[in-house]
């Protein structure tokens, strides 16, 4: 009973990062109709804000891009970090995530703006080839730019046991991501069902036309759906490095795919749906990892499990678990 | 001379000078010789062109997209060179020795590999190829991340170590046997009745069932025969270097079959093989710049969908000359003479509507 509980909660840790990212998915789905490959790329550059930021650029790179380490406090920021090998502490970690978060939804609006928006008149396959392209751009850029070897997360938080009744374990840093996770949720469930811009985003996802006569400004609309959903992203990419301290330019390619195949699980563009989706992939691929070998299933499985679920999926219920049928328009 | 054997003269030329080609590829032409280099780019070059005129099928002319033909050419290769490595060896001997031994072998390890495709392609298309839209994008995707995970796992054929000791066959004829009766199928697909259905599904899928095609039926054959073709090129490459891995069939390579058909144009074979060994000698000359090479091709990726989404030669077709424009110019303005001679002259009544009388 103990190993199940915590397989458990370690596939629910699991599930709630597939989640943030699924959010993503399936909100430019639901506004653009497009499958954003990018997406998960845009959850590697995330990761690796969080790098740069903890760390900075290294005394060397900033003395290259002609600031001076040892000029006050900017100059130490650049070159060595926020936590520049000091104590982990939360305040910083939050802060990492945040500005993190910031620099990806730049990143996701500056794609959405430089690359979909000019092909958005084309065939939604144009569409799908760009996002292709675009995540290419970013996986082998990343492999240029950071490096391609796998790269050390810094520790931002000191990690901690806690014990559960029932004899599980889990660490302070997977009970903090759960935690954010489920903040950052509820944050977006609010901007989306209660705000303006929000009521925009549905009226968009509904019927851009329709939208647009109704006065509303979808570009700026989709653009915002594209900065929140890298914005999500980003943490998502912090925290999963949080949880494993390794992090390299591929890193978002498979991530990103079963993220995608969560939100489709869910029922693309449904909001609860891709949380759904995300936990239950997590929760399915931590049981075949923990309880596959009695049944015959090699752990080795593990990613394939999301695409066996996805065939399955969409033979017996194609619109996803919460989705609806939507009836073709001619 | 009738069709049938104008097609087949036509068969056995084409094979006639495959084999001659084959034949100065080994022994080199009057002493010069083709170096070891040009001959494998230009051998791989054979394979690419078959795996992009193929997808060519199930993309340019159909309208679906698929993400996972590097999936079905592994289940060709894995499938074709299990064949050879456990039965090559007794069947060349017993086929009449070494060299003429391996060639049948060969063409034998294609078939078996192209039907393993075939029936891939058969179960992953039916299901999804029911539903519309993108899906079919991710659940080819899918499938090919599935098969690389299944073949990691299966130890007869080297699971994430690889399959090694594969007999090495580098048949130009066999490889450009292939390339040729792709290229040809795929042409004579798009000329005939399942063609236009094909196309008809790309244009309106809505509008093609209400015509009474039978869009799903259409396009698993499609799929299962672009499947099939990828399989075959699959095994020519297992036995081009005797070696396979699971990595080289990740979704990477399905990207760079796709980048192929994409550069040369959506619905243009020509194109598709230029695209095919453009690609394949990129990289060759990019030597210098391999570290650069990836970015390249994903900005021109990009900066190609933003300027000319159709791709370079799309909606173009050299094989369509003159002659075949000229054709249909005179057909369009054969029907409007019967057009005018049927209704008669329009008369405008009071309102200005105007009927024919």
């Amino acid at each position: 009973m103990g190993t199940f509980l915590q397989q458990l909660i370690n596939g629910i840790s699991l599930g709630s990062i597939y989640a943030l990212i699924a959010l993503g998915y399936t909100m430019v789905y639901g506004v653009l109709k497009l499958i954003n490959f990018a997406h998960g790329d845009v959850f590697m550059v995330g990761a690796f804000m969080g790098y740069y930021l903890a760390n900075g650029i290294g005394v060397r790179a900033a003395q290259g891009l002609g600031i001076n380490p040892g000029s006050g406090g900017f100059g130490r920021l650049i070159s060595n970090g926020l936590v520049g090998g000091g104590e982990p502490s939360l305040i910083n970690a939050l802060l990492i995530m945040l500005l993190a978060m910031l620099i990806c939804a730049l990143l996701g609006m500056l794609i959405e703006r430089l690359a979909y928006r000019p092909v958005r008149k084309y065939s939604r396959l144009t569409a799908l080839i760009t996002a292709i392209g675009v995540s290419l751009l970013l996986e082998n850029g990343g492999q240029w730019l950071f490096g391609a070897d796998p790269k050390p997360f810094p520790q931002l938080i000191a990690s901690r046991n806690i014990q559960l009744p029932g004899g599980a374990v889990i660490t302070n840093q997977d009970l903090i991501v759960l935690i954010i996770a489920i903040i950052l949720m509820v944050a977006l469930q609010f901007v989306v069902y209660r705000t303006k811009t929000g009521k925009a985003m549905r009226a968009v996802s509904f019927n851009l036309q329709s939208a647009k006569l109704m006065g509303i400004n979808t570009d700026l609309i989709i653009s915002l759906t594209f900065a929140l959903g890298s914005a999500l992203a980003a943490a998502a990419g912090v925290l999963v490095a949080i949880r494993i301290p390794r992090i390299d330019p591929l890193m978002g390619i498979l991530v990103g795919l079963k993220a995608f195949v969560a939100a489709v699980l869910g029922g693309i563009g449904n909001i609860p749906g891709a949380v759904l989706g995300g936990m239950l992939i997590g929760i399915t691929e931590t049981m075949i990892v923990g309880y596959g070998q009695y049944v015959g299933v090699s752990p080795t499985y593990r990613d394939a499990v999301a695409f066996v679920i996805l065939i399955l999926i969409l033979i017996f219920r194609p619109t996803g678990l919460m989705g609806s049928v939507a009836q073709e328009k001619v | 001379m009738s069709r049938t054997a104008r097609n087949l003269l036509l068969t056995v030329v084409v094979i006639a000078l495959l084999y001659g080609v084959d034949y100065l590829f080994a022994n080199g032409i009057g002493g010069f010789g083709i170096s070891p280099f040009h001959r494998r780019i230009i051998m791989l070059s054979g394979i690419a062109i078959t795996l992009a005129v193929s997808l060519n099928l199930i993309i340019g002319y159909t309208g679906q997209f698929s993400l996972g033909h590097a999936g079905f050419m592994a289940v060709g290769a894995y499938a074709g060179a299990y064949f050879t490595v456990n039965y090559g060896e007794r069947l060349a001997q017993g086929l009449g020795g070494a060299t003429v031994g391996w060639v049948i072998v060969l063409g034998l390890a294609t078939l078996i590999g192209a039907l393993a495709a075939a029936i891939a392609g058969l179960v992953v298309g039916v299901p999804s190829l029911r539903l519309k839209g993108d899906y079919l994008a991710i659940v080819t995707l899918g499938f090919a991340q599935i098969i690389v995970v299944l073949i990691n796992n299966i130890d007869a054929v080297g699971g994430a170590r690889g399959f090694s000791g594969i007999p090495i066959v580098k048949s130009f004829f066999w490889i450009y046997l292939v390339a040729v009766a792709t290229i040809v199928i795929v042409h004579n697909i798009t000329n005939s009745a399942f063609g236009r259905a094909l196309i008809s599904i790309r244009e309106d899928e809505l509008a093609a069932e209400a015509m009474g095609v039978n869009t799903t039926r259409y396009k698993v054959m499609a799929f299962v025969i672009s499947s099939a073709m990828a399989g075959a090129a699959g095994v020519l490459f297992a036995h081009f270097d005797g070696y396979l891995n699971p990595k080289s069939f990740e979704f990477l390579k399905s990207v760079e079959i796709l980048i192929m058909v994409i550069l040369g144009g959506l619905g243009s074979i020509v194109g598709s093989i230029l695209g095919a060994v453009a690609l394949t000698i990129l990289p060759e000359a990019l030597r210098g710049l391999a570290e650069y090479r990836m970015i390249i091709y994903s900005l021109l990726l990009i900066i190609l969908m933003i300027m000319r989404p159709q791709g370079l030669l799309g909606g173009l077709n050299p094989f369509k000359g003159w002659r075949a424009r000229r054709q249909a110019k005179t057909r369009t303005e054969a029907e409007e003479i019967t057009a005018e001679d049927t209704r008669g002259p329009i008369s405008v009544d009071k309102e200005g509507t105007g009927t024919h009388r």
